[in-house]
């Protein structure tokens, strides 16, 4: 059990765990980060996706020790400590992007990952983006214009 | 508080609840660690039929870590998980209820039924020691299709030799058939109403405490409806009192109806929790999930609806066979009884009309409400065989429609309820209008000419929510009270919080009941705080199914509120010195009638907690308030769906190019939270009609057991949705006008869905597509009109 150094939302850790361990397991049972959750066993809902290197990833799709030295950001990484809210929790809010959220968090990351790897992104091309993580609750809809809205706000580069 | 305070009911205020979910900080079952946690994991059936010769745990009691190893031998004397609904059959003999055990007692009877629980120091221990449990099962054959288990000869209950669990009926069945002898002409149509598995996002998910101290215990669970969990848990199964045993649903992460039920899982949890002296965690894997959640749907049902020559409906003859699974979950012999054959009127005065009910027993996962659960069923049933009727007796269909739509309220069905209100017209026309039909024809002009084939559909259907008059309820079989209580807790500063027998699992209520009781009270939204979902804190409850939160739970809180108020007007009397008829309430001020002499709530809040000056001789100090609202009728929300679909016929693709929906749901507290509940029905609506479908195989395997088999709709599924909410008719009978509107997405859908597919395919000579219609069934049905 090699110790396996890496950065979670900005700050250094050293993790002392099984080989096995996938890195949802450590962040939500080692570091009790439990915005990240996990909905299924398949990779198939997107509920723990993370970003690594500012890449949206499923989080219970890779190993910790896949991700020794890479910046891992959660949805806990996002969220200003004054209470306010990143611009595109903000959209989600305002859109009601949500219903139950439990797929809320990973939809967000997926989503940040979307808007800032694709600029003026289309509907469309939100939807087929989105397509990795599940919602049961809402259609969609919702979420595809808190997307549309937090693109807007993260291109200003403030809120929406 | 001001004199101009705009109302916060008809407003799309933001959601309370949305700060804690969108950054990650709510509190969802799993995401509980309790010191000292242990982890429990199930070995289940991996035989849909099998006999249990025995159970070897021994080398698995060994394994690193393991605590303890339960079958249903430890668990003797507990009782089965029951039913709360007892269903007749024809003949006047109780449904069949045979035990439907913690743990696997003698027998297995589907894949994913629980045989043993492993306690260990951790979820991976326990789940690598349940793989050393040896299981000597002899296979038996297994009853997998529904419309054959009556005659399949193998018996999964010795209660039920023929798998039969009730035959019922509800209607006239000489006058049926007398309206059918005079008919001008019978529209019949056969159907699969497809099995679905729910698929909530978050599993489901378990974590019992026991306390020496209090001798009590505490369990958290993901539960659409923590009361009546504890009621059936603790006065049914485990012989617990009730104050013995608190249930705290945290944030819980949807339900559509598979939170509702008692499961094994949570029981044997809370049982096993005592033994060792340590809490209990359970999170289902997602694989568990489709093994062995409730189930929804599976009807195979034959309609015939007999029309004179005028296209009036003269009757409706209605026979289904409905899928219970295995055992009988919470409520599933009312699913397809109940709720389904009572809803068969829908918007149209068809005067007769029977259904007869044969519920079987099959080994597969127990089947129970899901979202709509029963009116689905029944809305597709109608509005389906509608259409195939306009298509024979080539009449337009809104035409038909119109020709037989309820006019006058309130209006009694043939089929036991009375809508007190309605206009389906104004929704129809409505519809029609959003979804802009008139353009229809060059819309499938230019699919035409793309080699599309376009086709247009619609579903005009009906739904019973508020569920449920108590009385009623109590006749028609509950073994429960279907009321809900409500709690305002006024604090001294004129704070308040409303502990609510509802819960929110997406729902909104936080927002939605506060905005109520802020402009009941007419105090700021912020000055309202909902609790909900613990047993601990909320007085009682019947929790949140069958869209009946707002229009019961609503009407209970607006009872307290009122109470509330009342006491209110005493307080201020006394210290206005006035008559206690004199005192006037609105805007969150108690006045004195003609005068400008007042006291605002919060000042009498204070007057009540600090009672210097009170009238402690005839009122008690104090402004605390519980209400229970058991509901004179159901609320009848209603509306009409058009879906325009193309489809490309050779691949048989079919994509929705545009869906609208108009629905009258009475008074809208927070437009935009009904609009999302709307969406987000529809979205289970059309993966219904298109994408969703469970199938075992004949030796009972859950062939569509994972999320890469079974097809949830994605994002990219989806068209944008044009969603209209009318002004409406409210409801007659509660205090807020409201219907409830968390499931006509999903009941009016499917049919709109495939009535536009087979609009489309009809001029290849397609009459029929089952559901879910995939490209491959669609092809199949091109392929087989051509031939």
């Amino acid at each position: 059990m090699s110790p396996i150094s890496l950065s979670v939302n900005g700050k250094a850790v050293t993790a002392a765990a099984e080989p096995d361990t996938l890195l949802v397991t450590y962040l939500r049972e080692h570091l009790r980060l439990t915005g990240t959750h996990v909905g299924c066993d398949t990779a198939s809902c997107g509920a723990c996706t993370v970003l690594v290197g500012g890449l949206a990833v499923k989080s219970c799709n890779v190993l910790l020790a896949q991700v020794a030295g890479e910046e891992i950001t959660t949805i806990e990484g996002i969220t200003p400590a004054d209470g306010s809210l990143h611009p595109m929790q903000a959209a989600f809010k305002a859109c009601h992007g949500l219903q139950c959220g439990f797929c809320t968090p990973g939809m967000i990351m997926s989503a940040i990952d979307l808007v800032t790897h694709h600029e003026h992104a289309t509907r469309e091309q939100i939807r087929a983006g989105l397509e990795g993580n599940l919602c049961r609750c809402t259609g969609y809809q919702n979420i595809v214009a808190a997307v549309m809205r937090a693109a807007q706000a993260m291109e200003r580069g403030g809120r929406p | 508080m001001s004199a101009a305070q705009v109302p916060y009911v008809g407003r799309s205020v933001e959601r309370k609840e949305d700060y804690r979910f969108v950054t990650g900080s709510g509190t969802y079952t799993d995401d509980i660690v309790l010191p000292r946690q242990t982890y429990g994991y199930f070995l289940r059936s991996p035989h849909a039929h099998a006999a249990l010769r025995s159970i070897d745990t021994r080398a698995a009691s060994s394994a690193p870590g393991v605590l303890a190893i339960y079958t249903a031998r430890d668990l003797a004397g507990i009782g089965g998980l029951p039913c709360g609904w007892l269903i007749h059959s024809i003949d006047g003999s109780p449904m069949k209820e045979p035990k439907h055990p913690v743990l696997a007692e003698g027998k297995v009877r589907y894949v994913g039924d629980p045989v043993a629980l492993v306690v260990a120091e951790s979820a991976r221990e326990a789940k690598a020691a349940a793989a050393l449990i040896e299981v000597d099962y002899e296979v038996l054959p297994a009853v997998i299709d529904s419309a054959s288990a009556a005659s399949s000869g193998t018996a999964l209950h010795e209660e039920a030799p023929d798998n039969v669990c009730f035959t019922w009926a509800l209607g006239d069945q000489a006058a049926v058939d007398a309206a059918f002898a005079k008919a001008a002409h019978v529209t019949r149509f056969s159907f699969a109403n497809n099995r679905l598995i729910p698929n909530a996002i978050e599993p489901r998910a378990a974590n019992a405490q026991y306390s020496p101290a209090s001798d009590s215990y505490t369990l958290y669970l993901t539960s659409q409806n923590p009361h009546v969990e504890r009621l059936l848990m603790g006065a049914f199964v485990l012989g617990l009192p009730e104050h013995k045993l608190r249930v705290i649903a945290p944030d819980v992460g949807g339900g559509f109806g598979s939170k509702i039920y008692l499961y094994a899982e949570e029981t044997a949890l809370v049982w096993a929790s005592r033994r060792i002296g340590r809490p209990i965690k359970w999170t289902a894997e997602r694989s568990e999930s489709f093994l062995s959640d409730a189930h929804g749907r599976d009807h195979v049902t034959t309609a015939e609806l007999a029309l004179d020559g005028e296209g009036k409906f003269l009757a409706l003859r209605v026979d289904t066979i409905a899928n219970m699974g295995a055992y009988l979950s919470t409520f599933a012999s009312c699913i397809p009884t109940i709720l389904h054959a009572t809803l068969l009127a829908g918007q149209y005065a068809t005067p007769h009309i029977h259904c007869r009910v044969r519920a079987v027993f099959t080994n597969t996962a127990p089947v129970d409400a899901y979202r709509g659960a029963g009116r689905p069923e029944a809305t597709y049933l109608l509005e389906r065989i509608v259409e195939l009727a306009a298509r024979e007796l080539k009449v337009g269909r809104i035409e038909l429609r119109r020709r037989n739509f309820i006019r006058t309220f309130p209006y009694a069905t043939p089929v036991g309820l009375t809508y007190d209100t309605g206009d389906y017209e104004a929704t129809l026309d409505r519809a029609l209008e959003l979804a802009d039909v008139r353009g229809f024809p060059a819309r499938r002009e230019r699919s035409e000419q793309q080699g599309l084939k376009r086709g247009i559909g619609y579903a005009c259907y009906i739904e019973a929510c508020g569920i449920a008059p108590s009385a009623i309820a109590g006749r028609l079989g509950a073994r429960a009270g279907m009321f809900e209580a409500a709690e305002l807790r006024v604090h001294p500063t004129g704070k308040v919080t409303v502990f609510t027998g509802s819960h929110s699992h997406g729902q909104g209520h936080e927002t939605t009941f506060a905005q109520v009781v802020a402009d009941r009270l007419g105090i700021a939204l912020e000055d309202v705080e909902i609790e909900h979902g613990d047993t601990g804190k909320v007085l009682f409850g019947m929790g949140t199914y069958g869209s009946r939160s707002l229009a019961v739970g609503g009407s209970a809180i607006i009872k307290a509120a009122d109470k509330i108020i009342a006491k209110g007007r005493k307080i201020a009397a006394h210290l206005l010195e006035a008559g206690e008829e004199d005192i006037q309430f609105s805007q969150g001020a108690f006045r004195v009638a003609g005068t400008d002499r007042a006291k605002t709530f919060a000042e009498i809040a204070l007057a009540a907690y600090v009672p210097h000056h009170y009238p402690l001789e005839t009122l008690e100090p104090g402004l605390n308030e519980n209400a229970f609202y058991d509901p004179p009728n159901f609320t009848f929300p209603a509306g009409t769906y058009v879906c325009e679909v193309e489809v490309d016929p050779r691949t048989g693709v079919a994509r929705i190019d545009r869906f609208t929906a108009c629905d009258d749901f009475g008074t809208v507290v927070n437009p935009m939270i009904v609009e999302g509940q709307v969406q987000g029905g529809l979205a289970q609506g059309i993966g219904q009609a298109l994408l969703e479908g469970c199938h075992y195989n004949e030796d009972g395997q859950l062939l569509t057991g994972s999320l890469v088999d079974y097809a949830l709709p994605r994002a990219d599924d989806l068209p944008d949705f044009v969603i209209e909410t009318v002004r409406g008719t409210p409801c007659t009978h509660n205090p807020l006008g409201a219907k409830g509107c968390g499931e006509a997405g999903a009941i009016g859908s499917p049919p709109a869905v495939l009535n536009a597919i087979v609009d489309a395919l009809a001029p290849l000579g397609v009459r029929d597509v089952q559901m879910p219609a995939t490209p491959y069934r669609i092809w199949q049905a091109i392929q087989a009109a051509r031939s």
